[in-house]
Parts: structure tokens; C-alpha cells; sequence
């Protein structure tokens, strides 16, 4: 089989952030301890001027100024995300003009609650790895929302990351990828409804914990590895707690998790947040460092990738963008007030 | 509000600041011009495309208190005049920045941002803006 | 080319004239410069008039149709032509009455100005005003009129060609003035502190640095000098009427600290008059913002680079003073109905010239200069009035 995998990489995240303590004094609620329990201690808010589409845009062009591939060449491009400015009209269009790489191509929108920007990467293989296209983007990006007072507007957060896939002068390859997907309504948001939905406690076992855990234990046998094989390992972190659990009950240690967890100082970014939590990890990666990564989906779904990092990230410029820790490490602490300004939680005359 | 055609058009110099480089006398405009206002006839056919640089400094700032309703919930924001490494002045918003730190001669970068909206449902209209550099 | 006089001159008062219509203020206006000029209205056979945006202010495109039908013009079929150049329309319509009359092709011409602002609120307002800046690459980008004008400042401050104090001096002279002209908008003094803590609108320019919005009309009757003493014994010469262009934007200037439009109309405006700057006895400049004010006295070549501040922060620019500038009250105090501004100016010198400027008559009055801006310096028109 062809070998396809991570030719380049970007990341981006807003500059602005709300503690759940500063959430929590709005509605009466103890939020230094929710935020312990959730281990979110800030979540990342967009400028009033950024949306997904500008999100994935950064993120996307901070992927080609570490790569000498030009624009033109970008066969395909997805944006995977739960938060698309448009009900109808693709964000992948704006991204796709906004870094050179439309016209000749094709670009779709995805949705998938938080695993759209896995799932564009596995169709980014499927078109690269058939000579369909030679290069493909894939970026998961998200300005999620949570309602008012709502549990999820203590973690959701936004920022996204975006992949350049191809086969030649790879910095990782994609050894495999398998999905495990069921009907399982745990989250969901309606046509024409401005906040999701939760299923509260029925987002954990039967959904979350099942669904990675059936996607990673297929991994491992169908790849023949157990955790003590990677030296890092991503999960889907709706909050800080869930991945950390998941991952020990798979068997892998905090060591391994901890680099690509990031959801503790930026919230949850959704379809963000497994593409940032690689990217993190690729910013220190080293050749034959093994990566095992689950994202998990509401509705529901998990991709897993099995990926190993190549002698190419020697050569590779990850200085010519931000690293995920330079991107989150200058931020602004916004007060409530402001944060459901910058929201447009707050009701304006027309 | 404006028309879709009419910001539609303005895409390659609202996204990216696609400008124009005269071939006969070699300066360069932002925006896009069909015709250098210095060669006039000699540069029909002349004009070229012209990616301008993506960096620059401050030349100038003001900070909007009076703000148009599209910017109601960024006030007070800051509008600047960037001097781009090409010699080129730009106009446009510097955001991610207390506006009072801003100081001529900081150095910025551009980046995609929502320029305004034609209301709930209408068009978002995107183009650049600052933000202090990496 | 025949010489042109003005033989006669009108304005409403400026400000928030709630009770009077676009109608109203317009008719007002020319009834008052035909009675100045002592006609019976039946003499004019041309009309032009300053407006810039009635179509947004108002809902009313040709109002060239309207003025010319409440007049009364419309029954003798007078031809009316509306000039619209942003801030300038009012300037512009002053030229191009001057210039059907010198061509020989009009005799009698009335040139009226008129704005009502005040139909629609303050940000509809400030909107339109910002549309007469790029409103491509610098109204939708988030550039306000008010902050293209701050961003002059800021630089100029930081080139130390002003300090902030000096361009606050501009709204104090208006205001001073203005104290003695019973048609402006804000018959009060103000101070440099008061200007300098006004509430901030783009920093650094606040509340008291910015003309204000106001409806308003004023009209001259134009003739060839040759006939105007049967009509008035007062007749004043239009000794140069100029106008210059620049860019639409402002970043595309080789330079923000000056406008270059100003320093060419009024070097064509000087060598049509015959005459250099240090002759300018008064001069009427468009301070729709004070640091706009700085850079006209500089400009215009009434100061040097760098000393018009200081100037009008000693008083040298007060109706008393040296060099008096807007002895109307200027944009910022008189009032600014943006169509009608260029007209008013011309009102304003017209008085000065013959003597009939009341409390606020300089002395020696012997050349009179208006100069009315467009946009940040797009559109310029440096008119040069002389007493006769």
C-alpha cells in the first residue's frame, strides 16, 4: 500500500480566555471546582471578527509556511466543524480562496460534531492515497457554544489546526486508521438552533468511553501494538478528565497523554481538538516517535490513526509558524461582561 | 449594505492584499489598478499582479471610540495605516492588541478577519487585518 | 473670459433646525441673496447647487429639480445643476458659477449650498460622512472619517510638526470667533483643556475637535463685474476660483502631513489672483476636523510648516488677530451642513470684503480666501475673493 501521511501542519488559537471561576460567579455556581473536576482551568474565546472560517485560515496558513508546497497544488480541502458560519454555504471556499489553493480543486464542509477534522483527514488519505489528488488539506476548526449557564460553557472553546496529507516528503506517515461509529444521540444541535444539546451522564459511558475505547483496542490488534509502542498518545478532551481516563484505561501512562492534551488551558475546541493536540505533539516529535490517536465524535463516532514520525521532520521548518505553545502562551483574561459581548450573547438593537 | 457582486469582486485584494506592480515603471498599488496613474497609457497592459507583502509596521493609528454599527462590539478598536516591507500603505483594523499598546513603528502582520456582516442573514464579508507579529 | 463679482449673499442659520425641511432651508437661503443682491428673481438664468448626499440624508435624489421648483426658478425653466465632491460641493458649485458666468454662457447666476442632516440619527450620519473617504479600502475596513483625520494627527504629533495643544487651538479660535455670528450653531467659547477632555471619538481627537452635524443653506448671486454695480454698490471681485484633485484614499498619498491638493489649488488660485499667501487678509478654512485646520493655514501657505499651531494657539488667527481665520466660527463653530459649508464660506468673506461683517469685520479687508475640502484632501477648491 501507498504510503500517505502529514506533509505539513498549523495550528491556531485565539488570543482570548475566561476562567470557569469568572463563568461561575454569573450563575452562582462554584466554578474554580467545576473547573477542577472538568481540569479546565481556562478556555480559549474568539475576537468578536473571528469565526471558523477565519480560524481555519490561520490555521491553514500557518500549515504552508513550513512547507515549500505552493497552494496551487492543494487538490482538495476540507473544513470539519460543528460551528460553520453558514447553515448553507461552504467555509471551505473562503479558507481555500484565502490560501491561494481554489480553483482547480474540490472543497466540502464536514460535520461530525467534535471528529469532523479527523474525518477530513481520512478522506484527505482516501483521495491522496488513490491519485485522486496530490495534495489535501484537512483542518478541524470550531468557535463551539455552549448556552448560557450550561455545563459546556465552562469548555467550549475555539481554535483549530490543519493538514497537509500527500506521499511525498512526509513528516509523519499514517500507518492506519479505523473508525468505530454507532447511532448514539449524546449531543446534537437542531437546524436553526443557536446552542447544542447534551445528553448529560449519557455522554460518557455509552459514548465517549465506549466509542474510543472500541476504536483504539481495533487499532491495536489490527496493528499489532499495545500503548508501550507509542510515545505519545492523543484523545478527544471535551474537557481534561475524560482523555485522561480513557487513556489509562487503555493502559497508557500520563507521560504519554500529556503532551497532546491541551483542553486543561484552552477549553474545548471540538473539531479542533484532536488537530491541535497532534500539533502539539508534532512541534517536538522525533523521528520514529510513534503517535496514537483516537478522536471521538458525538452521534457518534471515533477515528483512530496510528502514525509514525519520519527522518523528514529533521528538515521540516516548524519554526516558519507558531508552536502550539507559542500560540497559547500570551493570552488575554476576558470578564464575563465581555465574554458574552464578544459572544453575541448579549441582545443588540438591530 | 453592500451588494454580494460588489464585495465578491473584491475578494483577491480583501483576503489576500492582491495588488498591482506597474511594468513600465515598476511602482506598486493597493489596491488593484488597471492603469498607473504616473505611466497612464504606457502602462495599459502593463499591470501586473502583485502579492503585497504580508508584513509591515505602524505608520499611523487612531483609536475608534465613535464606531460604525458593524464594530459595536469591538469598540474601542483600533484602525491603523501600516507601512507593508514593500513600501506600501494599507489601511486597516489592528486587533488582538489593547489598543493603547499600540505604538508607531510596531511591527504587525495581516491576518483573515470578518470585516462586517450584511445582518443576521445576510453575507459575512471578510478581509485583513493587523495583529502584532509572532 | 469675463471678471466675476458676487452681488449678493444669504444663509439660515446653522444647526439643528428640527422645524424647517431640506425645502425650507434651501428657499430660504436664495430668497435672502436675491433680496441681498437686489433682484426680483427673474434676472437669474442659471442655477447651481452644492449638495452632497440628499439621496441618504434625505431620500431625495435630483434636488437640482426641487430647489429649482420652490424658488419659483422652475417657472421661467432656469437650468439647475447640483455639484456633488463630498465636504467640497459647496466650493464646487461656488467654481462652477463663476465659470458659466466668466464663459459668457449665464448672466445672473444664483450658487446655493444647502444639507439637512439632522432626518436621519448620528450613526446613519456619520456613515454617509464616511463614505466620502475609499469606502472600499477605508470606511468598510473600519476607517471613520473622524479616525482617518485622528491618524493625520497622531503622525503630525509624532513628527513633532504639532503638539496636541496646538490642534485643539483650532476649535478654540472657531469658537471664539463664532461668539459674533449670530447664525452659527455654537455661539460659545471654549478652552484647550475643555477641547483636549472631550469625550473621545478616534483618539486622538475627541468630541470638541470634530465639526458638528448640522442642516444649513447659504447662497451668493454671481454676475459679471461689469454689471454688478447696477445691482449693488457693493460688489465684491471673485479674483480666483482653483480646484485640485488627489487621490481617493488616504494611504495612497506620498505624504499625510499636508494635502497636496490644497498647495496646488492654491498656487493656481494665487497665480490667477496675481497675488502670493502674505496678501490674504482673511481666510475661511475647511476645519471639519482641527487637526484639518493645521494643515490648511500650512498648506495654503499662510504659515510655515510646523508654525500654524503655535499660531493659532497665541491667538494670531482670532478675528482680531494677525491672520484671522474662520471669523465665521469655521466648520467646527459655525456649523458644518456639509453641501452648504463651501458657500457659507464664501458668504462669510463676501461680508468681509465689503465691510459688512459686523462685530466680526477685520480690518483692511483686501483679499478674502475660502478654502473647502473634500473627503481627507481628495477634492480641493481654493476660492480668492477681492474688495473692490
Amino acid at each position: 500500500m501507498v504510503k500517505v501521511g502529514i506533509v505539513s501542519y498549523g495550528a491556531y488559537v485565539p488570543r482570548y480566555r475566561i476562567t470557569p471561576e469568572e463563568i461561575g460567579k454569573v450563575w452562582g455556581v462554584d466554578g474554580k471546582g467545576m473547573g477542577r473536576g472538568l481540569y479546565i482551568l481556562e478556555k480559549s474565546v474568539p475576537h468578536p471578527d473571528e469565526d471558523v472560517a477565519t480560524i481555519a485560515t490561520e490555521a491553514a496558513r500557518n500549515m504552508l509556511a513550513r512547507t515549500s508546497v505552493p497552494a496551487d497544488r492543494i487538490g482538495a480541502l476540507y473544513v470539519g466543524s460543528e460551528s460553520h458560519p453558514y447553515a448553507v454555504k461552504p467555509t471551505a471556499t473562503i479558507v481555500a480562496t484565502a490560501i491561494g489553493a481554489s480553483p482547480r480543486m474540490t472543497a466540502a464542509d464536514l460535520e461530525f460534531a467534535c471528529k469532523a477534522g479527523t474525518a477530513g483527514i481520512q478522506v484527505s488519505m482516501g483521495l491522496v492515497g488513490s491519485g485522486m489528488a496530490e495534495y489535501a488539506v484537512a483542518i478541524g476548526a470550531d468557535t463551539s457554544q455552549g448556552a448560557p449557564g450550561d455545563a459546556l460553557e465552562y469548555s467550549a472553546s475555539a481554535g483549530g489546526a490543519a493538514y497537509l496529507i500527500g506521499k511525498k516528503d512526509l513528516i509523519a506517515v499514517i500507518n492506519k486508521t479505523v473508525s468505530y461509529t454507532t447511532d448514539t444521540p449524546d449531543f446534537w444541535r437542531r437546524e436553526g438552533q443557536p446552542y447544542p444539546t447534551h445528553a448529560g451522564r449519557f455522554t460518557g459511558e455509552p459514548a465517549y468511553f465506549r466509542h474510543i475505547n472500541a476504536a483504539a483496542k481495533m487499532m491495536m490488534e489490527d496493528v499489532g501494538t499495545q500503548p508501550s509502542d507509542y510515545q505519545y498518545a492523543v484523545f478527544h478532551q471535551p474537557n481534561g478528565k475524560f482523555p485522561t481516563r480513557v487513556a489509562a484505561g487503555l493502559g497508557f501512562t500520563e507521560e504519554q497523554v500529556q503532551t497532546g492534551l491541551l483542553t486543561p488551558r484552552i477549553g474545548n475546541t471540538y473539531s479542533g481538538a484532536v488537530p491541535i493536540g497532534l500539533a502539539a505533539v508534532l512541534d517536538v516529535a522525533k523521528p520514529d516517535d510513534r503517535i496514537f490517536v483516537v478522536a471521538y465524535g458525538s452521534g457518534a463516532g471515533s477515528d483512530a490513526f496510528d502514525i509514525t514520525v519520519t527522518d523528514g521532520i529533521l528538515e521540516y521548518d516548524r519554526d516558519a509558524a507558531p508552536t502550539v505553545s507559542k500560540l497559547i502562551e500570551d493570552p488575554v483574561y476576558l470578564d464575563y461582561a465581555s465574554y458574552a459581548k464578544f459572544k453575541g450573547k448579549i441582545v443588540m438593537q438591530e | 449594505m453592500a451588494s454580494v457582486a460588489r464585495e465578491w469582486r473584491e475578494i483577491p485584494g480583501r483576503y489576500n492584499t492582491v495588488g498591482t506592480k506597474c511594468g513600465a515603471c515598476g511602482k506598486i498599488y493597493f489596491p488593484a489598478r488597471s492603469l498607473c496613474p504616473k505611466c497612464r497609457r504606457a502602462s495599459v497592459g502593463k499591470m501586473e499582479r502583485y502579492d503585497i507583502s504580508e508584513e509591515g509596521e505602524v505608520y499611523t493609528f487612531s483609536v475608534v471610540h465613535d464606531a460604525p454599527d458593524a464594530n459595536m462590539r469591538m469598540k474601542p478598536y483600533a484602525v491603523g495605516m501600516v507601512k507593508t516591507t514593500d513600501g506600501v500603505l494599507l489601511t486597516g483594523q489592528i486587533v488582538d492588541i489593547d489598543p493603547h499598546r499600540i505604538e508607531i513603528g510596531m511591527p504587525v502582520r495581516t491576518v483573515l478577519r470578518k470585516i462586517y456582516e450584511d445582518g443576521e442573514s445576510g453575507v459575512i464579508h471578510y478581509g485583513f487585518k493587523f495583529v502584532p507579529k509572532w | 473670459m469675463r471678471e466675476v463679482a458676487v452681488i449678493g449673499v444669504g444663509m439660515t442659520k446653522f444647526g439643528e433646525l428640527w422645524d424647517s425641511s431640506f425645502r425650507d432651508i434651501g428657499l430660504k437661503a436664495g430668497m435672502l441673496a436675491i433680496e441681498d443682491a437686489g433682484l426680483s428673481g427673474d434676472e437669474i438664468d442659471g442655477m447651481f447647487i452644492g449638495n452632497m448626499a440628499s439621496g441618504r440624508f434625505i431620500d431625495q435624489h435630483h434636488i437640482g429639480a426641487l430647489i429649482a421648483d420652490y424658488s419659483g426658478m422652475a417657472s421661467n425653466h432656469v437650468p439647475a445643476t447640483r455639484v456633488e465632491a463630498g465636504g467640497a460641493s459647496g466650493g464646487m458649485a461656488f467654481r462652477q458659477g463663476v465659470m458659466a458666468v466668466a464663459s459668457g454662457m449665464h448672466d445672473m447666476v444664483i450658487v446655493g449650498g444647502a444639507e439637512k442632516m439632522t432626518d436621519v440619527d448620528d450613526p446613519s450620519s456619520n456613515a454617509i460622512i464616511d463614505s466620502t473617504a475609499d469606502q472600499q479600502w477605508e470606511s468598510s475596513m473600519g476607517a471613520t472619517m473622524a479616525s482617518l483625520h485622528a491618524m493625520i494627527a497622531k503622525r503630525c504629533i509624532h513628527e513633532g510638526m504639532a503638539t496636541r495643544e496646538e490642534i485643539a487651538a483650532v476649535s478654540v479660535n472657531s469658537h471664539a470667533n463664532a461668539v459674533d455670528n449670530p447664525n452659527a450653531q455654537f455661539r460659545r467659547a471654549t478652552k484647550i483643556e475643555s477641547v483636549i477632555r472631550s469625550s473621545a471619538v478616534a483618539e486622538p481627537l475627541g468630541m470638541f475637535d470634530c465639526a458638528p452635524i448640522s442642516d444649513g443653506a447659504a447662497a451668493v448671486v454671481l454676475c459679471p463685474l461689469e454689471d454688478a454695480k447696477k445691482h449693488t454698490d457693493k460688489p465684491v471681485k471673485v479674483a480666483a476660483v482653483s480646484q485640485a484633485s488627489d487621490t481617493l484614499a488616504l494611504f495612497q498619498r506620498n505624504s499625510i502631513l499636508s494635502f497636496a491638493a490644497t498647495r496646488v489649488a492654491a498656487e493656481r488660485a494665487y497665480a490667477r489672483a496675481g497675488i502670493s499667501a502674505k496678501d490674504v487678509s482673511v481666510a475661511e478654512v475647511h476645519d471639519n476636523y482641527t487637526i484639518s485646520g493645521i494643515l490648511a493655514a500650512q498648506d495654503l501657505g499662510l504659515f510655515k510648516k510646523g508654525e500654524a499651531g503655535k499660531a493659532f494657539l497665541e491667538g494670531v488667527t482670532l478675528t482680531g488677530g494677525k491672520m484671522p481665520i474662520n471669523t465665521s466660527g469655521g466648520l467646527k463653530a459655525q456649523g458644518h451642513p456639509i453641501g452648504a459649508t463651501g458657500v457659507a464660506q464664501i458668504v462669510e468673506l463676501t461680508h468681509q470684503m465689503r465691510g459688512t461683517a459686523d462685530k466680526r469685520q477685520i480690518a483692511k479687508p483686501r483679499y478674502g480666501l475660502a478654502q473647502n475640502v473634500g473627503g481627507t484632501g481628495s477634492a480641493v477648491t481654493v476660492s480668492i475673493l477681492e474688495a473692490i
